[in-house]
């Protein structure tokens, strides 16, 4: 892995200090050539900051106890985000969401850079950026859910989506056993990061009470 | 999303990534490069990444494909199940009929 910037010109996740000066240079200068205004940076960093993996936890719960509501979201998940009020900002990317299912199991990357649907669940984890999981992840998913603590078995299909372009991928986890009698607010804690990106399961009601 | 521009391709085709690391912006990794592979959806139309990067207005706007890969045919010794697929999404001038 690269100790510095300059062994690798497209590693952001594992040179924080390095990356976090370039992005200050960066800001100065489109600044400086008045491509946008500090004002329109704050402002879209506060709207990416004001989204967590909550927001996705809860509008992925509400899919799994309004069926009718699940076939809006995988259709079109735009609307269906601003049917529970979220908004996407005029920048951001097309966001779609992908059902998890018995079958066919599907995990989000971006071997590029750092693609990842913020609008809805903010900013991705660091080691998402990184280029281990970037560049393990499309060879060899099943080592990377291993990885992850996640046992998939055999029969299921292993789906990698590399999010490359106008697109953003949101994975709507399957739904675990032994949910069936709770409420959409409970549910909404079983829905984490991992589980949102696909390299995780739903976490199982057990798990969460324990804990 | 931009309106008037025809789709070359129909879901389900079978089409090849093109093969070229030209000197400028790209989005169209390597890895899949001269595989095969099939449309899962067509997106519309968008500006084109390839001028977008340096300011340019990205016309005209280039159809995009969520193309789907068997893994066996993007890795020679993948580990995984046979039926393991990748998709990605790829601009209609990266994209070749059979």
């Amino acid at each position: 892995m690269a100790t510095n910037g300059h062994e690798d010109g497209h590693n952001h996740g594992d040179n924080a200090e390095y990356y976090s000066l370039r992005a200050q240079a960066m800001q100065a200068l489109l600044i400086e050539k008045g491509v946008c205004t500090l004002d329109d940076i704050l402002t879209m960093a506060d709207k990416i900051d004001s989204r967590s993996p909550e927001d996705g936890a809860k509008i992925l719960a509400h899919a799994w106890v309004d069926p009718e509501y699940k076939k809006r979201l995988l259709a079109d998940a735009e609307s269906a985000f601003l049917e529970l009020g979220y908004d996407l900002p005029e920048t951001s990317p097309k966001i779609t969401v992908i059902e998890n299912t018995d079958d066919v199991h599907s995990m989000a990357v971006c071997t590029l850079c750092s693609c990842f649907p913020r609008a809805i669940i903010g900013r991705p984890p660091a080691w998402y950026k990184g280029l281990a999981y970037r560049s393990k992840v499309v060879v060899d998913p099943r080592g990377v859910l291993k990885e992850f603590g996640t046992e998939l078995d055999e029969s299921v299909q292993v789906r990698v989506i590399d999010s490359s372009a106008d697109y953003r991928y949101l994975i709507l986890p399957k739904r675990p056993a032994g949910t069936e009698g709770m409420i959409e607010e409970e549910l909404a804690k079983l829905i984490t990061q991992d589980s949102m990106i696909g390299v995780g399961l739903a976490l199982s009601p057990e798990s969460v009470k324990a804990s | 999303m931009a309106a008037n521009v025809t789709e070359k391709f129909r879901i389900g085709d079978q089409v090849r990534i093109r093969v070229g690391v030209p000197p400028t912006h790209f989005r169209t990794p390597e890895y899949i490069q001269g595989k095969l592979g099939r449309v899962q959806t067509a997106w519309g139309a968008f500006p084109n990444p390839e001028g977008l990067a340096y300011g340019k207005d990205g016309l005209p706007a280039q159809p995009l494909y969520l193309i789907e890969f068997a893994q066996t045919d993007l890795w020679r010794d993948y580990k995984g199940a046979a039926s393991d697929t990748l998709m990605i999404d790829v601009y209609e001038n990266w994209l070749e009929t059979i």
